[in-house]
Protein backbone atom coordinates (compact mmCIF):
# COMPACT_ATOMS: atom_id res chain seq x y z
CA UNK A 1 0.00 0.00 0.00
CA UNK A 2 1.62 3.64 -0.88
CA UNK A 3 0.80 6.50 1.62
CA UNK A 4 -0.33 9.08 0.52
CA UNK A 5 -1.54 12.54 2.44
CA UNK A 6 -5.14 12.91 2.28
CA UNK A 7 -6.36 16.68 2.15
CA UNK A 8 -7.67 17.67 5.48
CA UNK A 9 -10.37 20.19 4.13
CA UNK A 10 -13.47 19.07 2.65
CA UNK A 11 -12.88 18.01 -0.85
CA UNK A 12 -14.43 19.35 -4.32
CA UNK A 13 -15.57 17.03 -6.58
CA UNK A 14 -13.46 17.64 -8.90
CA UNK A 15 -10.76 18.50 -6.90
CA UNK A 16 -8.13 15.48 -7.58
CA UNK A 17 -6.44 13.33 -5.06
CA UNK A 18 -4.58 10.29 -5.48
CA UNK A 19 -6.08 7.74 -2.90
CA UNK A 20 -4.00 4.81 -1.78
CA UNK A 21 -5.12 1.81 -2.93
CA UNK A 22 -7.16 0.19 -0.38
CA UNK A 23 -7.34 -3.74 -0.08
CA UNK A 24 -10.99 -5.14 0.22
CA UNK A 25 -12.58 -1.87 -1.06
CA UNK A 26 -15.18 -1.50 -3.27
CA UNK A 27 -13.22 -0.47 -6.69
CA UNK A 28 -14.03 3.59 -7.25
CA UNK A 29 -14.44 4.27 -10.70
CA UNK A 30 -12.46 7.18 -12.14
CA UNK A 31 -13.68 7.15 -15.98
CA UNK A 32 -17.27 5.55 -17.10
CA UNK A 33 -17.62 5.12 -20.94
CA UNK A 34 -21.71 4.35 -21.26
CA UNK A 35 -22.15 3.65 -25.18
CA UNK A 36 -20.38 5.85 -26.56
CA UNK A 37 -20.36 6.95 -29.75
CA UNK A 38 -18.30 9.07 -32.00
CA UNK A 39 -19.06 10.38 -35.26
CA UNK A 40 -17.12 12.82 -37.48
CA UNK A 41 -18.81 14.52 -40.49
CA UNK A 42 -22.36 14.14 -41.81
CA UNK A 43 -24.05 12.68 -44.94
CA UNK A 44 -21.62 10.32 -47.21
CA UNK A 45 -18.58 11.46 -45.88
CA UNK A 46 -19.69 10.17 -42.12
CA UNK A 47 -16.90 8.31 -40.21
CA UNK A 48 -18.28 6.03 -37.27
CA UNK A 49 -15.11 6.45 -35.30
CA UNK A 50 -16.44 5.08 -32.17
CA UNK A 51 -19.33 2.55 -31.72
CA UNK A 52 -21.34 2.21 -28.74
CA UNK A 53 -18.40 1.43 -26.83
CA UNK A 54 -19.13 1.13 -22.62
CA UNK A 55 -15.17 1.28 -20.44
CA UNK A 56 -15.03 1.38 -16.92
CA UNK A 57 -11.53 2.53 -14.91
CA UNK A 58 -11.24 2.18 -12.01
CA UNK A 59 -8.63 3.70 -9.08
CA UNK A 60 -5.85 1.82 -9.30
CA UNK A 61 -6.05 0.67 -12.49
CA UNK A 62 -3.78 0.69 -15.32
CA UNK A 63 -5.36 0.14 -18.50
CA UNK A 64 -4.07 0.46 -22.64
CA UNK A 65 -6.03 0.45 -25.40
CA UNK A 66 -4.13 -1.17 -28.39
CA UNK A 67 -5.67 -1.73 -32.01
CA UNK A 68 -4.86 -0.95 -36.02
CA UNK A 69 -4.67 2.61 -37.33
CA UNK A 70 -7.90 4.27 -37.52
CA UNK A 71 -9.53 1.72 -35.00
CA UNK A 72 -10.52 4.66 -32.43
CA UNK A 73 -7.87 4.96 -29.38
CA UNK A 74 -7.02 8.81 -30.19
CA UNK A 75 -10.78 9.40 -29.83
CA UNK A 76 -11.62 7.33 -27.21
CA UNK A 77 -8.79 9.77 -25.38
CA UNK A 78 -9.80 12.81 -26.69
CA UNK A 79 -13.56 12.08 -25.54
CA UNK A 80 -12.36 10.80 -22.19
CA UNK A 81 -10.54 13.69 -21.62
CA UNK A 82 -13.16 16.22 -22.51
CA UNK A 83 -11.46 17.90 -25.54
CA UNK A 84 -14.17 15.93 -27.44
CA UNK A 85 -17.95 15.82 -27.38
CA UNK A 86 -19.98 12.25 -27.67
CA UNK A 87 -22.49 12.09 -30.68
CA UNK A 88 -23.94 9.38 -28.27
CA UNK A 89 -23.46 8.35 -25.07
CA UNK A 90 -22.16 9.65 -21.67
CA UNK A 91 -18.84 9.68 -19.78
CA UNK A 92 -18.46 9.94 -16.33
CA UNK A 93 -15.63 11.26 -14.49
CA UNK A 94 -15.31 10.83 -11.14
CA UNK A 95 -18.86 10.42 -10.98
CA UNK A 96 -19.55 13.77 -13.05
CA UNK A 97 -21.35 13.69 -16.55
CA UNK A 98 -18.96 15.42 -19.04
CA UNK A 99 -22.03 16.36 -21.07
CA UNK A 100 -23.63 18.02 -17.97
CA UNK A 101 -20.44 20.31 -16.91
CA UNK A 102 -19.87 23.99 -18.77
CA UNK A 103 -16.95 25.04 -20.89
CA UNK A 104 -15.29 26.22 -18.28
CA UNK A 105 -15.84 23.63 -15.67
CA UNK A 106 -14.66 21.00 -18.29
CA UNK A 107 -11.91 22.78 -18.64
CA UNK A 108 -11.30 22.90 -14.23
CA UNK A 109 -12.14 19.47 -14.52
CA UNK A 110 -8.99 19.08 -16.79
CA UNK A 111 -6.82 21.08 -15.16
CA UNK A 112 -7.18 19.56 -11.81
CA UNK A 113 -8.29 15.82 -12.44
CA UNK A 114 -7.11 15.01 -15.62
CA UNK A 115 -3.38 14.66 -16.74
CA UNK A 116 -3.29 14.05 -20.66
CA UNK A 117 0.15 13.48 -22.50
CA UNK A 118 -0.72 14.39 -26.19
CA UNK A 119 0.79 12.65 -29.11
CA UNK A 120 2.19 16.08 -30.66
CA UNK A 121 3.26 17.55 -26.63
CA UNK A 122 0.63 20.74 -26.97
CA UNK A 123 4.12 22.45 -24.94
CA UNK A 124 3.89 26.34 -24.65
CA UNK A 125 7.09 27.83 -26.78
CA UNK A 126 7.87 30.42 -24.92
CA UNK A 127 8.27 28.96 -21.24
CA UNK A 128 10.34 26.41 -19.74
CA UNK A 129 10.08 22.82 -18.56
CA UNK A 130 9.26 23.94 -15.02
CA UNK A 131 6.78 26.73 -16.36
CA UNK A 132 5.10 23.72 -18.81
CA UNK A 133 4.45 22.16 -15.62
CA UNK A 134 3.89 24.21 -13.57
CA UNK A 135 1.08 26.29 -15.32
CA UNK A 136 -1.78 24.16 -15.08
CA UNK A 137 -1.09 24.23 -11.03
CA UNK A 138 -0.68 28.15 -11.13
CA UNK A 139 -3.97 28.38 -13.17
CA UNK A 140 -5.86 26.56 -10.55
CA UNK A 141 -4.16 29.00 -7.86
CA UNK A 142 -1.02 26.99 -6.19
CA UNK A 143 1.05 28.94 -4.96
CA UNK A 144 4.03 29.71 -7.42
CA UNK A 145 6.76 28.19 -5.40
CA UNK A 146 4.88 25.41 -4.48
CA UNK A 147 3.83 24.37 -7.85
CA UNK A 148 7.10 25.19 -9.27
CA UNK A 149 8.81 22.28 -6.58
CA UNK A 150 5.47 20.09 -7.65
CA UNK A 151 6.96 20.71 -11.09
CA UNK A 152 10.43 19.88 -10.41
CA UNK A 153 9.41 17.09 -9.00
CA UNK A 154 7.52 15.60 -12.05
CA UNK A 155 10.50 16.24 -13.95
CA UNK A 156 12.81 14.45 -11.27
CA UNK A 157 10.28 11.64 -12.22
CA UNK A 158 10.42 11.63 -15.95
CA UNK A 159 14.32 12.21 -15.46
CA UNK A 160 14.96 15.51 -16.90
CA UNK A 161 15.09 17.76 -13.81
CA UNK A 162 18.55 18.89 -14.91
CA UNK A 163 16.89 20.70 -17.96
CA UNK A 164 14.07 22.42 -15.67
CA UNK A 165 15.60 26.16 -17.02
CA UNK A 166 15.37 25.20 -20.32
CA UNK A 167 13.10 26.61 -23.45
CA UNK A 168 11.14 23.95 -25.50
CA UNK A 169 13.19 24.55 -28.52
CA UNK A 170 16.64 23.48 -26.44
CA UNK A 171 14.98 20.52 -26.18
CA UNK A 172 14.98 17.30 -28.30
CA UNK A 173 11.98 15.70 -29.06
CA UNK A 174 12.73 12.87 -26.29
CA UNK A 175 13.21 15.51 -23.68
CA UNK A 176 9.74 17.44 -25.19
CA UNK A 177 8.09 14.22 -24.45
CA UNK A 178 9.27 13.69 -21.02
CA UNK A 179 7.93 17.54 -19.88
CA UNK A 180 4.42 16.55 -21.27
CA UNK A 181 4.31 13.10 -19.37
CA UNK A 182 5.83 15.63 -16.47
CA UNK A 183 3.12 18.07 -16.80
CA UNK A 184 0.37 14.89 -16.75
CA UNK A 185 1.70 13.66 -13.81
CA UNK A 186 2.04 16.47 -11.92
CA UNK A 187 -0.40 17.73 -8.89
CA UNK A 188 -1.34 14.14 -8.25
CA UNK A 189 -3.79 13.73 -10.97
CA UNK A 190 -6.85 11.51 -10.21
CA UNK A 191 -7.20 10.41 -14.20
CA UNK A 192 -4.12 9.99 -16.82
CA UNK A 193 -4.50 9.67 -20.03
CA UNK A 194 -1.53 9.36 -22.64
CA UNK A 195 -1.43 9.04 -25.99
CA UNK A 196 1.53 7.27 -27.50
CA UNK A 197 3.61 8.50 -24.87
CA UNK A 198 6.92 7.25 -25.63
CA UNK A 199 7.21 7.70 -29.18
CA UNK A 200 10.18 9.77 -29.65
CA UNK A 201 11.99 7.87 -26.89
CA UNK A 202 14.46 4.76 -27.08
CA UNK A 203 13.36 1.74 -25.18
CA UNK A 204 15.01 2.39 -21.73
CA UNK A 205 13.44 5.53 -21.29
CA UNK A 206 10.11 4.64 -22.81
CA UNK A 207 9.90 1.22 -20.02
CA UNK A 208 11.06 4.50 -17.03
CA UNK A 209 8.02 6.02 -18.00
CA UNK A 210 6.14 2.94 -17.88
CA UNK A 211 7.10 2.56 -14.45
CA UNK A 212 5.73 6.50 -14.02
CA UNK A 213 2.77 5.64 -14.82
CA UNK A 214 2.61 2.16 -13.26
CA UNK A 215 3.59 4.28 -9.76
CA UNK A 216 0.62 6.82 -10.09
CA UNK A 217 -1.58 4.03 -10.92
CA UNK A 218 -0.11 1.96 -7.95
CA UNK A 219 -0.75 5.28 -6.24
CA UNK A 220 -4.59 4.69 -6.97
CA UNK A 221 -4.70 7.39 -9.97
CA UNK A 222 -6.97 5.88 -13.24
CA UNK A 223 -4.67 5.52 -16.10
CA UNK A 224 -5.73 4.69 -19.72
CA UNK A 225 -2.26 4.36 -22.22
CA UNK A 226 -2.96 4.47 -25.68
CA UNK A 227 0.11 2.74 -27.20
CA UNK A 228 0.50 0.34 -30.36
CA UNK A 229 3.44 -0.71 -28.21
CA UNK A 230 3.23 -4.41 -27.16
CA UNK A 231 5.77 -4.34 -24.61
CA UNK A 232 4.49 -1.65 -23.44
CA UNK A 233 0.66 -2.76 -22.90
CA UNK A 234 2.35 -5.65 -20.55
CA UNK A 235 2.46 -3.04 -17.65
CA UNK A 236 -1.08 -2.30 -17.74
CA UNK A 237 -3.59 -4.71 -15.45
CA UNK A 238 -5.98 -4.43 -18.70
CA UNK A 239 -5.51 -4.41 -22.57
CA UNK A 240 -8.63 -3.25 -24.14
CA UNK A 241 -8.89 -3.91 -28.12
CA UNK A 242 -10.21 -1.64 -30.57
CA UNK A 243 -11.35 -2.73 -33.78
CA UNK A 244 -13.46 0.08 -36.52
CA UNK A 245 -14.54 2.09 -32.92
CA UNK A 246 -15.62 -1.33 -31.13
CA UNK A 247 -14.29 -2.70 -28.07
CA UNK A 248 -13.28 -6.48 -29.64
CA UNK A 249 -11.57 -7.93 -26.74
CA UNK A 250 -9.57 -7.39 -23.10
CA UNK A 251 -6.79 -9.43 -21.79
CA UNK A 252 -6.12 -9.11 -18.11
CA UNK A 253 -3.48 -9.89 -16.27
CA UNK A 254 -3.72 -13.48 -14.77
CA UNK A 255 -1.19 -12.77 -11.84
CA UNK A 256 -0.36 -16.31 -11.85
CA UNK A 257 3.49 -16.59 -11.32
CA UNK A 258 2.86 -20.32 -12.02
CA UNK A 259 2.46 -19.14 -15.59
CA UNK A 260 5.75 -18.36 -16.27
CA UNK A 261 7.18 -21.59 -15.75
CA UNK A 262 8.28 -23.54 -18.21
CA UNK A 263 7.39 -27.20 -18.16
CA UNK A 264 10.51 -29.32 -16.68
CA UNK A 265 13.15 -29.56 -19.10
CA UNK A 266 13.89 -33.50 -19.53
CA UNK B 1 22.39 -29.17 -25.82
CA UNK B 2 21.44 -26.62 -23.34
CA UNK B 3 21.57 -28.14 -19.87
CA UNK B 4 24.78 -29.92 -20.28
CA UNK B 5 26.84 -27.48 -21.25
CA UNK B 6 25.18 -25.06 -18.50
CA UNK B 7 25.66 -27.82 -16.11
CA UNK B 8 29.45 -27.69 -17.63
CA UNK B 9 29.84 -24.05 -17.50
CA UNK B 10 28.81 -23.92 -13.69
CA UNK B 11 30.85 -26.68 -12.95
CA UNK B 12 34.09 -24.39 -13.92
CA UNK B 13 33.28 -22.71 -10.96
CA UNK B 14 34.61 -25.45 -8.73
CA UNK B 15 33.49 -28.90 -8.10
CA UNK B 16 29.34 -29.05 -7.39
CA UNK B 17 27.22 -31.91 -6.39
CA UNK B 18 23.38 -32.39 -8.15
CA UNK B 19 21.28 -30.43 -6.61
CA UNK B 20 23.36 -27.86 -6.01
CA UNK B 21 23.91 -27.50 -9.78
CA UNK B 22 20.37 -27.81 -9.88
CA UNK B 23 19.41 -25.16 -7.35
CA UNK B 24 22.30 -22.69 -9.61
CA UNK B 25 20.89 -23.33 -12.59
CA UNK B 26 17.30 -22.22 -11.96
CA UNK B 27 18.82 -19.22 -9.76
CA UNK B 28 20.78 -18.09 -12.93
CA UNK B 29 17.88 -18.32 -14.99
CA UNK B 30 14.93 -16.52 -12.93
CA UNK B 31 13.66 -19.72 -12.44
CA UNK B 32 11.94 -19.78 -15.76
CA UNK B 33 13.41 -23.73 -16.85
CA UNK B 34 12.46 -26.05 -13.82
CA UNK B 35 15.18 -28.47 -14.11
CA UNK B 36 14.04 -32.18 -13.39
CA UNK B 37 16.90 -33.70 -10.45
CA UNK B 38 16.60 -36.86 -13.04
CA UNK B 39 17.75 -35.15 -15.44
CA UNK B 40 20.79 -33.48 -14.05
CA UNK B 41 21.92 -36.98 -12.52
CA UNK B 42 20.97 -38.38 -16.43
CA UNK B 43 22.94 -35.84 -18.16
CA UNK B 44 26.44 -36.02 -15.16
CA UNK B 45 26.27 -39.59 -16.14
CA UNK B 46 26.58 -38.75 -19.64
CA UNK B 47 29.22 -35.83 -19.01
CA UNK B 48 31.43 -38.25 -17.03
CA UNK B 49 31.01 -41.24 -19.87
CA UNK B 50 32.74 -38.42 -22.25
CA UNK B 51 35.32 -37.48 -19.76
CA UNK B 52 34.31 -33.87 -19.54
CA UNK B 53 33.75 -34.37 -15.69
CA UNK B 54 35.39 -36.39 -13.46
CA UNK B 55 33.20 -38.15 -10.30
CA UNK B 56 35.31 -37.23 -6.89
CA UNK B 57 33.50 -39.02 -5.00
CA UNK B 58 31.45 -38.22 -1.65
CA UNK B 59 31.77 -35.16 0.33
CA UNK B 60 31.08 -36.90 3.65
CA UNK B 61 27.65 -35.39 3.50
CA UNK B 62 26.13 -37.68 1.28
CA UNK B 63 26.60 -35.79 -1.90
CA UNK B 64 28.74 -37.01 -4.98
CA UNK B 65 30.47 -34.32 -5.88
CA UNK B 66 31.84 -33.72 -9.81
CA UNK B 67 34.35 -31.59 -11.23
CA UNK B 68 35.00 -30.41 -14.89
CA UNK B 69 38.15 -31.80 -16.73
CA UNK B 70 40.67 -29.69 -19.35
CA UNK B 71 38.12 -31.35 -22.02
CA UNK B 72 35.04 -30.24 -20.27
CA UNK B 73 36.61 -26.54 -20.14
CA UNK B 74 37.44 -26.83 -23.53
CA UNK B 75 33.90 -27.78 -24.35
CA UNK B 76 32.56 -24.84 -22.45
CA UNK B 77 34.78 -22.62 -24.30
CA UNK B 78 33.66 -23.62 -27.53
CA UNK B 79 30.25 -23.62 -26.50
CA UNK B 80 30.29 -19.91 -25.36
CA UNK B 81 32.49 -19.42 -29.02
CA UNK B 82 29.83 -20.54 -30.70
CA UNK B 83 26.30 -19.05 -32.00
CA UNK B 84 23.19 -20.73 -30.92
CA UNK B 85 20.86 -22.95 -32.89
CA UNK B 86 17.01 -22.35 -32.35
CA UNK B 87 15.48 -25.57 -32.24
CA UNK B 88 11.92 -25.21 -32.68
CA UNK B 89 9.84 -22.47 -30.74
CA UNK B 90 6.27 -22.91 -29.43
CA UNK B 91 5.13 -20.65 -31.60
CA UNK B 92 5.72 -23.09 -34.89
CA UNK B 93 2.31 -24.90 -33.53
CA UNK B 94 0.65 -21.22 -34.26
CA UNK B 95 2.17 -20.66 -37.20
CA UNK B 96 0.78 -24.06 -38.57
CA UNK B 97 -3.06 -22.97 -37.23
CA UNK B 98 -3.21 -20.02 -38.52
CA UNK B 99 -1.71 -20.97 -41.75
CA UNK B 100 -4.16 -23.84 -41.73
CA UNK B 101 -6.91 -21.31 -40.73
CA UNK B 102 -6.37 -18.82 -43.69
CA UNK B 103 -6.60 -21.85 -46.30
CA UNK B 104 -9.78 -23.37 -44.52
CA UNK B 105 -13.61 -22.05 -45.57
CA UNK B 106 -15.49 -20.77 -42.87
CA UNK B 107 -12.74 -19.97 -40.17
CA UNK B 108 -13.32 -16.33 -38.74
CA UNK B 109 -9.17 -15.73 -38.82
CA UNK B 110 -9.64 -12.72 -37.47
CA UNK B 111 -10.62 -14.18 -34.37
CA UNK B 112 -7.84 -17.05 -34.39
CA UNK B 113 -5.61 -14.37 -34.25
CA UNK B 114 -7.40 -12.39 -31.55
CA UNK B 115 -7.63 -15.05 -29.34
CA UNK B 116 -3.66 -15.30 -29.46
CA UNK B 117 -2.77 -12.27 -29.08
CA UNK B 118 -5.46 -11.54 -25.61
CA UNK B 119 -3.03 -14.93 -24.77
CA UNK B 120 0.35 -13.87 -25.55
CA UNK B 121 -0.75 -10.38 -24.13
CA UNK B 122 -1.98 -11.86 -20.37
CA UNK B 123 1.51 -13.90 -21.05
CA UNK B 124 3.81 -10.20 -21.41
CA UNK B 125 1.80 -8.86 -18.40
CA UNK B 126 2.72 -11.81 -16.31
CA UNK B 127 6.12 -11.72 -17.47
CA UNK B 128 6.37 -7.60 -17.18
CA UNK B 129 4.55 -7.50 -13.60
CA UNK B 130 7.83 -10.50 -12.70
CA UNK B 131 10.23 -8.05 -14.37
CA UNK B 132 8.87 -5.55 -11.77
CA UNK B 133 9.09 -7.27 -8.78
CA UNK B 134 12.79 -8.34 -9.50
CA UNK B 135 15.21 -6.69 -6.98
CA UNK B 136 17.22 -4.99 -10.06
CA UNK B 137 20.66 -5.68 -10.98
CA UNK B 138 22.72 -5.68 -7.90
CA UNK B 139 24.10 -9.56 -7.81
CA UNK B 140 24.94 -11.42 -11.41
CA UNK B 141 22.33 -13.73 -10.64
CA UNK B 142 19.55 -11.06 -10.75
CA UNK B 143 20.53 -9.80 -13.80
CA UNK B 144 20.71 -12.96 -15.51
CA UNK B 145 16.96 -13.82 -13.94
CA UNK B 146 15.79 -10.42 -15.55
CA UNK B 147 17.95 -11.36 -19.29
CA UNK B 148 15.58 -13.96 -19.11
CA UNK B 149 12.53 -12.12 -18.49
CA UNK B 150 13.73 -9.45 -20.96
CA UNK B 151 14.11 -12.52 -23.66
CA UNK B 152 10.19 -13.64 -22.92
CA UNK B 153 9.40 -10.13 -23.36
CA UNK B 154 11.08 -10.03 -26.50
CA UNK B 155 9.28 -13.15 -27.75
CA UNK B 156 6.15 -12.38 -27.09
CA UNK B 157 6.39 -8.69 -28.57
CA UNK B 158 7.49 -10.26 -31.67
CA UNK B 159 4.42 -12.46 -31.83
CA UNK B 160 2.73 -10.15 -31.27
CA UNK B 161 3.97 -8.00 -34.40
CA UNK B 162 3.63 -11.28 -36.42
CA UNK B 163 -0.10 -11.29 -35.55
CA UNK B 164 -0.90 -8.05 -36.36
CA UNK B 165 0.86 -8.28 -39.37
CA UNK B 166 -0.72 -11.34 -40.38
CA UNK B 167 -3.81 -9.59 -39.64
CA UNK B 168 -3.52 -6.80 -41.88
CA UNK B 169 -2.24 -9.72 -44.71
CA UNK B 170 -5.65 -11.52 -44.12
CA UNK B 171 -7.81 -8.44 -44.40
CA UNK B 172 -5.79 -7.47 -47.67
CA UNK B 173 -6.20 -10.39 -49.27
CA UNK B 174 -9.89 -10.94 -48.09
CA UNK B 175 -10.75 -6.99 -49.31
CA UNK B 176 -9.39 -8.16 -52.67
CA UNK B 177 -10.94 -11.53 -52.87
CA UNK B 178 -7.84 -13.89 -52.82
CA UNK B 179 -8.99 -15.85 -49.77
CA UNK B 180 -9.19 -18.66 -49.10
CA UNK B 181 -8.72 -19.82 -52.75
CA UNK B 182 -5.52 -18.37 -54.11
CA UNK B 183 -2.25 -20.21 -52.56
CA UNK B 184 0.00 -17.45 -52.74
CA UNK B 185 -1.45 -15.10 -50.72
CA UNK B 186 -2.66 -17.52 -48.04
CA UNK B 187 1.14 -18.64 -47.55
CA UNK B 188 2.87 -15.77 -48.22
CA UNK B 189 2.76 -13.69 -44.63
CA UNK B 190 3.45 -16.43 -42.19
CA UNK B 191 6.92 -17.55 -43.74
CA UNK B 192 7.69 -13.52 -44.60
CA UNK B 193 7.89 -12.61 -40.76
CA UNK B 194 8.88 -15.59 -39.08
CA UNK B 195 11.17 -15.43 -36.57
CA UNK B 196 12.74 -18.31 -36.34
CA UNK B 197 14.33 -20.17 -39.90
CA UNK B 198 13.58 -23.81 -38.65
CA UNK B 199 9.57 -22.63 -38.50
CA UNK B 200 9.71 -21.60 -42.49
CA UNK B 201 9.42 -24.57 -44.65
CA UNK B 202 7.53 -26.50 -41.87
CA UNK B 203 4.60 -23.79 -42.12
CA UNK B 204 5.30 -22.95 -45.61
CA UNK B 205 4.95 -26.33 -46.98
CA UNK B 206 2.16 -27.31 -44.63
CA UNK B 207 -0.36 -24.45 -46.23
CA UNK B 208 0.67 -25.05 -49.61
CA UNK B 209 -0.55 -29.03 -49.26
CA UNK B 210 -3.63 -28.52 -48.02
CA UNK B 211 -4.31 -25.07 -50.18
CA UNK B 212 -3.92 -27.66 -53.36
CA UNK B 213 -6.21 -30.25 -51.16
CA UNK B 214 -9.06 -27.71 -51.02
CA UNK B 215 -8.89 -26.62 -54.71
CA UNK B 216 -8.93 -30.13 -55.78
CA UNK B 217 -12.35 -30.41 -53.69
CA UNK B 218 -14.08 -27.41 -55.55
Amino acid sequence: MTGVARHSIPQHPLEPTVRPVTQGMPPRQILELHQVSKVYGDGITVVAALREVDLTVNAGEFVAVMGPSGSGKSSLLALAGGLDSTSQGEIYVRGTPLSALSTAERARLRRRAVGYVFQDYNLIPTLNATENVSLPLELDGVKPAKAQRQAKDALRQVGIEDLANRFIDELSGGQQQRVAIARAIVGDKALILADEPTGALDSVTGEEIMAVLRRRADAGAGVVLVTHEARHAGWADRVVFLRDGRVVDQATAQNDPHSLLADPIR
Amino acid sequence: MSVKHSLLALLTQGPRYGYHLRAEFEERTGSTWPLNIGQVYTTLDRLERDGLIEDQGDDGAGHRIYAITEAGRAETEDWFAQPSRPSNPPRNELAIKLAIAVTTPGVDVERVIQAQRSATLRALQDVTRAKRSTGGESRPADLAGLLVLESLIFTAEAEIRWLDHCEAAVLRAARSGQLPAVPAAVSAPAPAAMPSRTAVPTTAGTSRRHTSSQQKDR
